[in-house]
C-alpha cells in the first residue's frame, strides 16, 4: 500500500474529526479524495502538522488527527518530547511512514534506513505509540479515537505517488471553515 | 509590580490563555511569571517555528495565543511567519528579547541584532521596540492592535529596557 491508499482507507474515520493534514502531496490526496470543512490543509511550512495539531488539542475538546509524514517528523523531530510532555488525550498523531520525502521524488529518509519513529517516540516520553502496517491503519486509528487516550501510530507503508492537483483554496478559507468546524456543535 | 508581572497581566487582560516559549537569559522573569499565571497554559518549545505551529493551532481552536523567544529566532522563523502565520492571516504577539543592542556582552549576538529590524521590515511586520522603563506601557494597546489585524506583531525588548545586562 501506498500513501494515498492509506489516505483512501481511513478518509471515512477522518470525516467526523479534526484533522490538520501534512503540506504537500498528503493534503492534496485528502482534499481530492474527500475533502472536508473539518480538514486545515497544509500548504507550506514543512514538519508543523503535529505541533499545529497540537495546539488546537489543547485549546479545545474535539479530537484532532494530525496527519504527518516521516520525513516532516524528522524535520521537526522537537515535537515529540513536546508532545509526550503536554499530554492532550483528544490529540492523535498519525505518521504515515513510507520512508521517502514522496512530495519531492521519494528521496529516502532515515526512517526508512536505520531510524525507528515509533522507537524516538518513546524515547521522547510519548506512552501511546504503536506502529502498524498500511492495512491495519484504519483499525488502529479508529481504536485510538475511541480509547480518548493520546496516541502516536506509525503506519508502515511503500513510498510512491499518484497524480494529483494542487490545492487552490485561499488559506484565509480554509482556516475559516475549520475555525466553524471547531465551534460547531452538532444538532 | 515588576515589569515582567505587568506584561503578564497585560497579556491576561487581552485575553491570552496560551504561551509558547523558547528561553533567553533577558526574558527569564517574564518566562517564570507566564510560567506562575494560573490563567495561562504555558507550553515551552524546543524551537520557535515549533512554537508558532502551536499558537497557529492553538488560535484556530479559540485561545489567543503568543510567542517569548530571542531575536536569533527570526533566522529560524521566516518560513513559518510568511507561510503559516501571515498566509493564514493569524495574530501573534512575539515578545522579543534584542540581544546584541547597547550593554550586550556577547558579540556573536550583535551578528543577528543588526539584521533583526531589517529582517522584520522586510517580512512587513509591525515591529515596536522597547528601549526605555516605562515603554511597556504600549504593550496593552499592541496587544489589542495584533489581535485587531491578524497579524504576526514584534515587540523587541532590549537591555536597556531590562535595566542592564
Amino acid at each position: 500500500m501506498i500513501r494515498s491508499e492509506i489516505i483512501r482507507d481511513i478518509a471515512p474515520i477522518l470525516r467526523d474529526q479534526l484533522v490538520v493534514c501534512n503540506i504537500g502531496l498528503p493534503s492534496q490526496e485528502l482534499h481530492m479524495i474527500d475533502d472536508q470543512a473539518s480538514t486545515f490543509y497544509m500548504l507550506g511550512t514543512m514538519g508543523l502538522s503535529s505541533s499545529i495539531g497540537l495546539g488546537v488539542a489543547l485549546a479545545q475538546q474535539k479530537t484532532v488527527i494530525s496527519i504527518d509524514g516521516d520525513g516532516s517528523v524528522l524535520t521537526n523531530l522537537g515535537t515529540l518530547p513536546t508532545i509526550a510532555n503536554n499530554v492532550a488525550d483528544n490529540f492523535i498523531l498519525l505518521i504515515i511512514d513510507n520512508g521517502s520525502y514522496g512530495s519531492t521524488g521519494d528521496q529516502p529518509t532515515y526512517a526508512g534506513k536505520k531510524t525507528s519513529l515509533a522507537a524516538v517516540a518513546r524515547a521522547c516520553g510519548c506512552e501511546n505509540v504503536i506502529e502498524c502496517h498500511a492495512e491495519e491503519t484504519g483499525v488502529v486509528l479508529q481504536a485510538a479515537i475511541d480509547s480518548k487516550v493520546m496516541t502516536v501510530i506509525v503506519a508502515k507503508c511503500e513510498s510512491g505517488n499518484i497524480k494529483v492537483p494542487v490545492i487552490t483554496k485561499d488559506p484565509v478559507v480554509i482556516r475559516d471553515r475549520f475555525m466553524n468546524e471547531v465551534v460547531r456543535t452538532d444538532e | 509590580m515588576s515589569v515582567s508581572k505587568k506584561i503578564v497581566n497585560d497579556f491576561v487582560a487581552n485575553g491570552i490563555e496560551f504561551v509558547t516559549t523558547v528561553p533567553c537569559k533577558q526574558l527569564g522573569g517574564v518566562i517564570a511569571a507566564v510560567e506562575k499565571e494560573t490563567s495561562i497554559y504555558h507550553i515551552p518549545s524546543n524551537k520557535e517555528d515549533e512554537g508558532m505551529g502551536l499558537c497557529a493551532g492553538a488560535f484556530m481552536g479559540g485561545k489567543r495565543p503568543a510567542i517569548i523567544m530571542q531575536n536569533t529566532a527570526i533566522g529560524v522563523t521566516v518560513n513559518t511567519l510568511v507561510t503559516l502565520t501571515q498566509f493564514y492571516r493569524m495574530p501573534l504577539p512575539m515578545l522579543i528579547s534584542y540581544r546584541g543592542e547597547l550593554k550586550e556582552p556577547v558579540a556573536c549576538q550583535v551578528e543577528m541584532a543588526v539584521h533583526t529590524k531589517a529582517l522584520l521590515n522586510q517580512l512587513n511586520i509591525p515591529t515596536y521596540h522597547f528601549h526605555q522603563p516605562g515603554d511597556e506601557q504600549e504593550l496593552d494597546a499592541i496587544l489589542k492592535y495584533t489581535f485587531m489585524c491578524n497579524k504576526p506583531v514584534a515587540i523587541l525588548t532590549d537591555a536597556t529596557f531590562w535595566g542592564g545586562y
